[in-house]
């Protein structure tokens, strides 16, 4: 009975322990941090188009953390001017700092590139504005109707010919399409006043 | 009774015949649960790998399939990791442990209509899970995507388990507990805490993201790797038929791994927006893995040497002993890829993808199928059909497991190297990964075709299809003896015509 005690003991201490550093004491850590500049909280239709990211599982190809000066080339690839900071993700209720590359970080898509022609295009068909890409086409978060049937508050897609649809058609983004595009414009990082201070702080 | 501390000795000879009535007793008590929980793993297994080829296809054709929400990579990449880690792996863990803790407690498993009801609400806690990630309401937490609802159903399912196990743990006639319970105990301790702990509605931004990698590495760590460590020290010895190398490495190699393993997880945020003591406490954990897997890796590998022809024989070593060699290689690069200057390399690649295939396929897959080729027969009291399939079966998923990982870890480092380099234009990396993305695609496809093999091969032996096959399944004619102390010269521990004596 002994053994049998300390076996379950033994095991279930162990997991205690790292539950509560590795849980709980970062989130004790970082209850109190602020905001990085430009990091607000989420609108209406920036909280739709992170849903539509979070249920596409954008999560499996991209990353979104700029990793810092001396530690890979991400700086250098210019995809953001800084490293990611924990104030980055302060209103995050669910974390999307992703585990692979097979498309690059976006953590800082909104600098890099902020025409919303291009986005909605490269969601439609990646390959129409990144050849060669393997990134999935989203037709189902764009519309094809007669030009005659556009309405005035409607943002159709410039393609090029190879990539529109045939005859008088053209391709209409939905309410969720501008609202994904308008979550990846949140996705910036602003430089930091304290000069990477917190980098080696960190 | 003898107590069964050493699986692996043959009983003497007066008391062969009280050994083997009391293993077809306890056998048959687990009957029922373990065909429900392999059956239903296994269909999620087949389910999982449709998955995962239309994921996998989808690089070589990404414009294929996309009009069907539902089928988009996004979604049907978690469906597959979810049905296979919840639906097929924690499935197959729970019914070889059933049988596993059955035998090694000497006792009848109690609380049979727990682990049935179990495995219902299993069944419909990933199906729901699974509909819901394609259907659009993916939680977006990698190894915890699936809805709130569907962990309605598995948490119970897993307590039910547990109360099954403490049961039958409660009514034991073994004194010694070998060291497979002990793992089995642990893991069934862990696997619900941890489901439980990730499921607290406290987390957000980058404390969430510790606190899942915790989480993942550890659903794999202390839920998934213990049953598959319990049942190489249980099936290598007992198959072999010598005791395990050392009684005494074996505690070492269990404390290490329970106090070392829960704290390597957050080493996938090296380089990452945590805070350093986080990605260095997981570093140097991680480096302290070597001592549990040299410990296991020195116990399973010296049981086996000198006994090497025997692989030639039994579907079951040759499987488990895959699996085994397959824990210290994947064990010793998960070690090696925790320091910060690897990691900064195959981190957010292809190579990330091996390393966890390595782990749960070519470890706790392997040793899962050895494992039910062992225990089918037990507790059907029937034999499997056709050892022409049980050797197609590992070698298709042998070879592809192999090519599997080598394509994708030369592919992945090759990638990480070009990303290091801001010269390598993005999408001239993506194109040099495509070749790599073609063999798993086609390694895959060898996989599925193994675990659809299987899958025949289960139904036909739970539906005791055709004529009773003569004898247990050997790939090869077996010389006289060489398994007779585990009934492997026919007279198995079930109930056959010529041992039909008692009611």
């Amino acid at each position: 009975m002994t053994r049998i005690a300390l076996i379950f003991l033994g095991a279930f201490a162990a997991i205690a322990m790292s539950f509560t550093a590795l849980a709980l004491l970062p989130r004790m850590q970082l209850s109190t941090i602020e905001p990085t500049p430009g990091t607000t909280d989420y609108t209406y239709d920036e909280q739709l188009g992170r849903e539509v990211y979070l249920r596409e599982g954008c999560i499996y190809c991209h990353s979104q953390q700029v990793r810092p000066e001396g530690f890979g080339a991400d700086i250098r690839r210019g995809w953001g001017g800084r490293g990611s900071r924990p104030g980055d993700y302060v209103f995050d209720e669910t974390h999307q700092l992703g585990t692979m590359r097979t498309g690059p970080d976006l953590h800082d898509i909104a600098s890099r590139q902020p025409s919303r022609d291009w986005h909605l295009a490269h969601l439609y068909q990646p390959r129409s504005v990144s050849p060669g890409s393997v990134m999935p086409a989203y037709p189902y978060l764009f519309e094809v109707k007669k030009k005659s049937n556009v309405m005035a508050s409607e943002v159709t897609v410039p393609l090029s010919p190879e990539y529109a649809p045939p005859g008088d058609s053209v391709v209409v983004a939905t309410e969720e399409a501008l609202a994904l595009y308008d979550y990846l414009m949140t996705l910036e990082l602003e430089p930091l006043n304290d000069g990477g201070a917190q980098d080696a702080a960190n | 009774m003898p107590d069964d501390a050493s699986p692996g000795v043959p009983p003497d000879v007066a008391d062969a015949n009280a050994d083997v009535d009391w293993r077809r007793v306890v056998d048959a008590s687990t009957r029922w649960p373990v065909i429900a929980f392999v059956v239903s793993a296994t269909a999620w297994l087949v389910i999982g790998s449709l998955l995962a080829l239309i994921a996998s296809f989808k690089f070589q054709f990404p414009d294929w399939w996309t009009h069907q929400a539902w089928l988009t990579f996004g979604r049907v990449r978690p469906a597959h990791l979810n049905t296979m880690i919840y639906g097929w792996i924690s499935m197959a863990g729970v019914g070889v442990s059933a049988w596993l803790w059955a035998r090694l407690l000497k006792t009848r498993l109690q609380g049979r209509w727990m682990l049935l009801l179990s495995a219902a609400l299993w069944n419909l806690g990933v199906l729901v899970g699974t509909i819901g990630i394609l259907a659009g309401y993916s939680r977006a937490i990698e190894w915890v995507e699936m809805p709130y609802v569907a962990f309605a159903f598995i948490v119970p399912a897993m307590l039910l388990v547990v109360a099954s196990f403490i049961q039958t743990l409660w009514q034991r006639h073994a004194r010694h507990l070998y060291i497979s319970v002990w793992y089995l105990g642990a893991a069934i301790l862990w696997g619900p805490l941890l489901v439980i702990a990730i499921l607290l509605p406290i987390y957000s931004g980058i404390p969430e993201a510790t606190a899942n990698w915790w989480y993942a590495h550890n659903i794999l760590g202390l839920w998934i790797t213990p049953p598959g460590l319990a049942a190489a020290y249980y099936f290598i010895p007992k198959v072999i038929g010598r005791p395990v190398h050392s009684y005494h490495l074996s505690y070492l190699g269990f404390w290490t791994l329970a106090l070392f393993y829960n704290w390597a997880g957050v080493h996938h945020l090296v380089g990452g927006p945590v805070p350093q003591w986080v990605a260095t406490v997981s570093i140097v954990f991680s480096a302290m893995m070597i001592i549990p897997v040299i410990v296991v890796a020195v116990n399973h590998h010296l049981t086996v040497v000198g006994h090497f022809e025997k692989l030639k024989y039994s579907p079951t070593l040759r499987f488990v002993v895959f699996g085994a060699m397959s824990y210290t290689a994947v064990s010793l690069q998960g070690s090696l890829q925790s320091f910060r200057y690897w990691q900064e390399v195959t981190h957010f690649t292809h190579y990330t993808i091996a390393h966890s295939h390595l782990g749960v396929y070519a470890f706790a897959t392997m040793i899962a199928f050895g494992a039910i080729y062992y225990i089918m027969p037990r507790v059907t009291e029937w034999e499997w059909g056709s050892k022409r399939l049980v050797s197609l079966h590992f070698w298709t998923t042998g070879l592809g497991i192999g090519a599997y990982f080598t394509a994708l870890t030369i592919g992945g480092v090759i990638q990480g190297f070009q990303m290091l380099n801001p010269d390598v234009a993005f999408l001239d990396i993506v194109d040099d990964t495509k070749p790599w993305l073609i063999v798993r695609s086609v390694s895959g496809t060898l996989m599925t075709i193994g675990h659809l093999v299987f899958a025949y091969l289960l139904a036909q032996i739970v539906l005791k299809r055709g004529e009773r096959p003569e004898g247990p399944t050997y790939f090869h004619p077996v010389p006289e003896g060489t398994f007779a102390h585990v009934g492997g010269d026919g007279s198995r521990s079930v109930r056959t015509p010529s041992a039909d004596q008692d009611g």
